[in-house]
């Protein structure tokens, strides 16, 4: 698509595909711990159903996805999975960091084991606080992510300058 | 509950024919190596497993550890006791109450304090909630992996009646941070106790749907009858604990058997075993277990005393010095907690005994001549958790 | 201590069945059982010789007919010479007395392994202990009594440095491959709590008129998390 990388994309067609992007993120289930459940919760459970975002959350292959939120304690043992699977996704991908553990270590600051946060390793785009969130927290991201993704500049994100925030 | 069928009888011979054909590979192939986890669907959170398969068999089966270990037993050497509190609930993240309570009752029985019976009540009943929250979400992740997506929302729906009356009385869904050495931290709200017997009645109704779907289903038989199965002395001499336990015919529940000054010896309810110890076996146990719950929950809802809920104690604690065991039977198992204490303001070590590290070191054992798929339901039936296990 | 019912009256002050077991041990072990605690109503230990740890296992297992295994682990008696890190980073060094005193059933050095199991018939359990070597930690391996002791010797060895002779496959368990030390023992530092200091240390900070004239910074803490009222703070580490 030459428009999109002279960047000479015209306004109707960037933001058609950038709503049709937002409403049909495809979480991939990257869940550690106690947040996990929350994210269960609000992904399965019938009361905080995620699917009325238009967030589906069928995937468990990383390809298939381009949502990944990463809910609960980051170790170090954990980090190179993460990273390797951050990298299998395709691009435009999106990172939502779930849970104090996962935004700064959490309660477990001070551990010898425990990554400060997992935005040493992968780029977040939404912190979510809590300990753990409330699902409706979680959806309160989403609907945050929405909105910026609706904002987005295709062409800066193709040529991969970083994503500033307005 | 039946007795041993010729299901069984035939499995036990086909895993003896698949263990005299592995003896033969070991000289001629290793088998192949797969690799399950970390992140998986299947596994309960961040478990590892190398499986070396001959064909669809696995000959060898390593668990690998360690990517949720939080170094719990280091950091509660650089805390207070409160803030402990605050950080053990984290361990078995879906039951999270019951976490709390063995710390406190080891803190209580060094500094000899005792709580009043009405905190007892209330922890007593805030422990058997946390239960029912934690195997109702069991019930629906081993139909889930098995196979029958439904029961797992019908899990999740359920459950949360049971959480807002966590949340209703202590302010959080789990990591309820409510306990206090010397009693809790608050009283309960008006009208809960009605609300949570509308709740037990909810969960009631959950039980019995269950039993028709998943439990009376042909398939989930047929994939968890004679799957698995543990003998009572190899149980024990593991270390297992908990449902794991009572499903191979043991019969030892620490309610029960040591009650450690909470009020379960004040209300009448069962101990459930079943004599086969295979997957099945464990997934009836829980849930009955449920049901046994919501009963204890009915009793002390209507029995609960009047009174005060925190004894004296000083407003910075310190724990006079000695050693202390406390276990609980904790939703996954038994837990227990072995404080040091030397007279500061925090432990000096804390040794965390959790169920679900002895549950699981008998994968290996256990997974020896099983196909691929049981492979998954002998986890799902185990049911651990990663927190549990990796601390 | 235990359940409200039971008066005070009716707890033992000698406890029949933990003195039995000690004495059980005492009959099967000889000499190799140097210490021994009750609490009565609660709970017992026993501290045995290192030569005879693999016996007294099977006393246990056996005789006492503790079948149920929960835990082995060790416990490192040195106190902690960081303190509690709580203190303001201006400070020295924490003055902490290098004293080693141990628990119940006494003991002799810095690392004692400890290893508790509990009967079913019986309904009690007991808590084993056992000195190591200054110089040599290692000991008999306690598989052959109970198969599940495995994965906990593993453990002890990661976290402290104690070798199980005749363990078939000591290798770590819960850490990655690369880390170095010993965590549980106290010599073993939280680096996070080094670098940066404790956050609770300052919880109100001064009011501007208040705090040191001239353009001094407040408060040497950082990072405190109401602290946004630092326009020009340096970035947090």
């Amino acid at each position: 698509m030459g428009l999109v990388e002279s960047g000479k994309l015209p306004k109707p067609l960037t933001s058609l595909l950038n709503t049709s992007r937002k409403y049909s993120l495809w979480i991939f289930q990257w869940g550690l711990a106690c947040c996990a459940i929350e994210m269960g919760a609000a992904l399965g459970s019938p009361r905080y159903d995620v699917m009325r975002l238009g967030v589906i959350p069928l995937p468990a292959s990383p390809r298939q996805a381009d949502l990944m939120c990463v809910s609960g304690t980051v170790t170090d043992k954990m980090v190179p999975a993460i990273r390797r699977l951050y990298d299998q996704m395709p691009d435009p991908k999106y990172v939502i960091s779930m849970g104090s553990c996962a935004n700064c270590g959490g309660p477990y600051w001070d551990s010898y084991s425990v990554t400060k946060g997992v935005d040493q390793v992968i780029p977040v785009d939404v912190y979510v606080p809590g300990c753990p969130p409330r699902p409706e927290a979680l959806l309160e991201g989403i609907v945050l992510l929405q909105e910026r993704i609706g904002k987005e500049d295709m062409a800066e994100r193709w040529r991969g300058d970083p994503i500033v925030v307005t | 509950m039946t007795a041993i069928t010729d299901r069984q009888k035939l499995a036990y011979a086909n895993a003896q024919a698949a263990d005299g054909r592995v003896n033969l590979e070991f000289e001629t192939d290793e088998g192949m190596t797969l690799n399950m986890g970390p992140q998986h669907p299947a596994t309960h959170g961040t478990l590892r497993i190398i499986l070396k398969l001959d064909g669809e068999q696995v000959i060898s089966c390593e668990p690998v550890m360690g990517y949720m270990h939080r170094g719990y037993e280091k950091l509660t050497e650089v805390r207070t006791y409160p803030q402990v509190t605050t950080l053990i609930n984290r361990i078995d993240w879906l039951g999270s109450f019951a976490n709390e309570v063995p710390f406190i009752l080891a803190s209580e029985t060094l500094m000899g304090i005792e709580a009043p019976p009405r905190a007892q009540w209330i922890r007593t009943l805030l422990f058997e909630m946390s239960r029912i929250a934690n195997i109702s979400l069991f019930v629906g992740d081993m139909a889930l992996h098995i196979g029958a997506m439904t029961a797992a929302f019908y899990a999740f729906r359920d459950r949360e009646f049971v959480l807002n009356q966590i949340e209703s009385a202590t302010g959080g869904r789990f990591h309820p941070n409510f306990d206090r050495i010397g009693g809790l931290k608050d009283d309960l709200p008006k009208g809960w106790i009605t609300d949570t017997k509308a709740a037990m009645e909810t969960i009631r109704d959950f039980c019995d749907e269950m039993e028709t779907l998943v439990e009376g289903n042909e398939i989930f038989q047929a994939r968890t009858r004679g799957i698995g199965v543990i003998p009572a002395d190899i149980a024990l001499q593991f270390g297992l604990s908990g449902a794991n336990l009572r499903a191979s015919g043991v019969d030892w529940d620490l309610r029960r058997d040591n009650p450690v000054g909470l009020a379960w010896n004040e209300v009448d309810w069962n101990v459930v075993t079943h004599p086969d110890g295979d997957s099945f076996a464990r997934f009836w146990v829980r849930l009955q277990e449920i049901r046994e719950s919501t009963r204890i929950v009915d009793q002390l809802c209507d029995g609960l005393p009047p009174g005060p809920i925190m004894a004296k104690v000083p407003r910075i604690i310190k724990v006079p010095e000695g050693e202390a065991w406390v276990a609980t039977e904790n939703p996954l198992g038994e837990m227990g907690y072995y404080v040091i204490s030397k007279g500061d303001l925090g432990p000096f070590r804390v040794k965390i005994r959790t169920a679900s590290f002895n549950n699981v070191s008998i994968v290996p054992w256990v997974c020896r001549g099983v196909y691929v798929p049981d492979v998954v339901t002998i986890l799902a039936s185990l049911y651990f958790i990663l927190g549990d296990i990796d601390r | 201590m235990s359940s409200p019912e039971v008066d005070e009256a009716a707890a033992p002050a000698v406890d029949e069945a933990r003195q039995t077991i000690i004495e059980e041990f005492s009959a099967e072990l000889g000499d190799a059982v140097v210490g021994s605690h009750v609490r009565p109503g609660d709970d017992v230990w026993i501290r045995v010789t290192r030569q005879s740890w693999r016996e007294a296992g099977f006393v246990l297992r056996d005789k006492a007919g503790c079948r149920a295994f929960e835990f082995l682990s060790v416990i490192d008696w040195l106190p902690s010479p960081f303190g509690k890190n709580e203190d303001s980073p201006t400070d020295g060094p924490p003055n902490v007395s290098t004293e080693i005193k141990t628990g119940y059933a006494g003991g002799d050095t810095r690392f004692q392994v400890f290893a508790r199991a509990h009967s079913l018939t019986r309904k009690l359990g007991v808590t084993l202990k056992v000195d190591l070597d200054e110089d040599d930690l290692s000991l008999t391996t306690w598989l052959p009594v109970y198969a599940g002791v495995n994965w906990h010797e593993r453990e002890a060895h990661e976290m402290f440095g104690v070798t199980f002779e005749g363990h078939p496959h000591l290798v770590k368990l819960y850490l990655p491959g690369d880390f170095e030390g010993y965590p549980l023992r106290k010599t073993f530092p939280l680096l996070a709590r080094h670098v940066k200091p404790w956050p609770g240390l300052v919880d109100v900070e001064p009011m501007p008129e208040e705090a040191a004239p001239e353009g001094e910074a407040p408060a040497d803490a950082d990072a405190d998390a109401d602290a946004d009222a630092d326009a020009n703070a340096e970035p947090s580490t």
